[in-house]
């Protein structure tokens, strides 16, 4: 979106960086080195106080507001990034870093391990927690020390919740959307079904694929399509394909996609696999259901926020069933009770959990009087 | 700055500066954006209407959609100088109830409401036999989110009940003020400052 910085310099689009970690994980084990691939986008001020970042979902990656190196689509939100947008260039310096576990550049099952082979199922299992400790090593590494804000939906609403229980001198604003505090049984559920998808794909190979050439692409394909009924709404499916029949006049008494939705779901598990790794798929879902930020503090969610001075923003939309409002209440309660500065609104929206991503302009009003109001203060 | 609602003026010209303020029931913010910017006040909001909430946080204030009969418990103890519950007391389930939860949220509270009292709310029942429509009751019986109509006469005697002092009053008719003892039957709305 801007002119292409120095290859030298770490601020730009397409930026990578290996810093020697180790990090210490969750889960016990460490990671070293670390790789991480970013996006930056503006300029930092010269106080430092006008950094944003932005934390992406399960299976979105830095390319906020570039096009895709690989689908060649452009950036998942330049709704909300770009000029004359709420998170604007022109005033933010803007960074979003490829979590760890993904398969965009960043470490990953398909990175390389001190063997030279991919990691594959050797690739600790990590969690939202780690995601973000690696993100902080990262901007420590970049000099950047407060974020203005960081902001993210759905995973990246996590992450923006553990990035406010985890450095909270670090965030001045947090802005959660269309996100939950912990995975239901319900999110562990859908998540459950998508990894055991892949794991039967007869080419999953316990994770070892990335020799053969022949990927799980249809266990991983099966996976998207489940967790992709999961983004919509019931409403939304309805207006958008109904029962009508696609490209024929009757069905057709056979096992070919009869139905508009069947057409739309094998799209877009066809689709996916051209850019995600399966294994990724398994370790980031599982970061996901791992995650419960009261567990990381006594069982008590309050406590992840007491004497925080980080302003919140929680927004959730009515018909996202996949991170509904109630999910967003338990936050805000949590943050009145640990005597937080808290916004929260439910919007309406018929596009369900994917709202974040699409066109309702009060997210858009909401988010930039929000991020106004902290740089006026 | 549009000029704010009657009560809301006088709310705002009797909050201190620099003091924690809750507003339930804040609308789009109005009252907010005033103290604000007149009193350098970092006030938050309640309110139950998503559009409205949506506009006040566009606005830059800091406000939660949540509902004052319910969600009020999930604030601590004193966690502000003044609860503020501006012509929303008459919409809630349960208004004694509220009063209490306001004095416990902080240790002053300011309270708005219509006067059901009116003289013309009064003659709207006797002479005309039906639900009154006013300047401070504008709607319709069926679209109105009035479900408990109070009197002055019956604020005072609730508060009187509970303990809880009366520190100041307002009674008015439009923009003028009236007296104490003509409020009943004088004053459209009427807007108290209690305390403990």
């Amino acid at each position: 979106m801007e002119a292409m910085a120095d290859d030298t310099s770490p601020f730009g689009a397409a930026r990578t960086l290996t810093l020697p970690g180790p990090l210490a994980l969750d889960g016990g084990a460490s990671l070293a080195p670390l790789d991480f691939a970013y996006e930056t986008y503006g300029e930092l001020n010269e106080d430092k106080s006008n950094a944003i970042l932005i934390c992406h979902a399960l299976t979105l990656d830095q390319f906020v507001a570039s096009a895709h190196p690989l689908t060649g689509k452009p950036g998942w939100w330049t709704r909300m990034v770009g000029e004359g947008k709420p998170i604007d260039p022109a005033r933010h310096f803007v960074i979003c870093i490829n979590v760890l576990g993904s398969c965009m550049g960043s470490s990953g099952p398909a990175s390389e391990a001190e063997d030279g082979q991919p990691y594959a199922m050797r690739f600790p299992v990590i969690t939202i927690r780690d995601m973000v400790r690696a993100q902080a090593m990262l901007l420590d590494r970049l000099g950047i020390e407060t974020l203005a804000a960081v902001i993210g939906g759905s995973m990246g609403g996590m992450q923006v919740l553990e990035w406010a229980a985890c450095y909270p001198e670090r965030v001045k604003s947090a802005i959660a959307i269309a996100t939950a505090a912990r995975h239901s049984a319900q999110n562990i559920a859908f998540h459950e079904v998508g990894r055991q998808a892949i794991m039967a794909d007869p080419n999953w190979h316990g994770g070892d694929y990335y020799a053969n050439g022949d990927a799980p692409t249809k266990g991983l394909a099966v996976a998207r399509m489940a967790a992709h009924i999961t983004y919509l709404s019931e409403e939304g499916l309805t207006e958008k394909f109904g029962r009508r029949l696609q490209a024929r006049d009757s069905k057709s008494f056979g096992f070919d996609a009869d139905f508009q939705i069947e057409s739309y779901l094998r799209h877009q598990g066809i689709s996916f696999v051209d850019r995600f790794d399966a294994n990724s798929y398994l370790y980031i879902t599982r970061a996901m259901d791992y995650f419960d930020l009261a567990e990381e503090h006594g069982g008590l969610l309050a406590n992840a926020f007491a004497g925080t001075r980080t302003r919140f923003c929680m927004i959730s939309f009515d018909s996202d069933w996949l991170y509904p409002t109630a999910e967003a209440r338990i936050i805000v309660r949590a943050l009145n009770a640990a005597g937080a500065e808290v916004s929260f609104v439910e919007l309406s929206s018929p596009f369900g959990h994917d709202a974040f991503l699409l066109d309702v302009p009060e997210l858009n009003a909401t988010v930039d009087g929000f991020l106004r109001a902290g740089e006026g203060a | 700055m549009s000029a704010l609602r009657p009560d809301l003026e006088i709310i705002a010209n009797h909050v201190p500066e620099g003091v924690r303020v809750l507003d339930i029931g804040c609308g789009e913010g109005d009252l907010m954006a005033a103290l604000r910017d007149a009193k350098r006040i970092d006030a938050r909001g309640v309110e139950l209407d998503a559009a409205q909430v949506a506009t006040a946080m566009a606005r830059g204030l800091s406000v939660m959609q949540g509902d004052a009969d319910t969600d009020l418990s999930d604030y601590p103890d004193a966690a502000f100088d003044y609860a503020i519950l501006s012509q929303t007391l008459q919409t809630t389930r349960a208004p004694d109830r509220i009063v209490e939860e306001l004095l416990r949220i902080a240790p002053k509270a300011f309270v708005s409401f219509p006067n059901f009292a009116y003289w013309r709310v009064r003659a709207g029942l006797l002479f005309g036999g039906r639900m009154p429509v006013t300047g401070a009751l504008p709607l319709n019986w069926y679209e109105t989110e009035n479900i408990h109509h109070v009197t002055i006469h019956d604020f005072r005697t609730l508060i009187r009940d509970k303990g809880i002092a009366v520190e100041k009053a307002w009674y008015l008719s439009g923009n003028r003020q009236r007296s104490a003892a003509a409020a009943n039957l004088m004053a459209d709305q009427a807007v108290f400052l209690l305390g403990r």
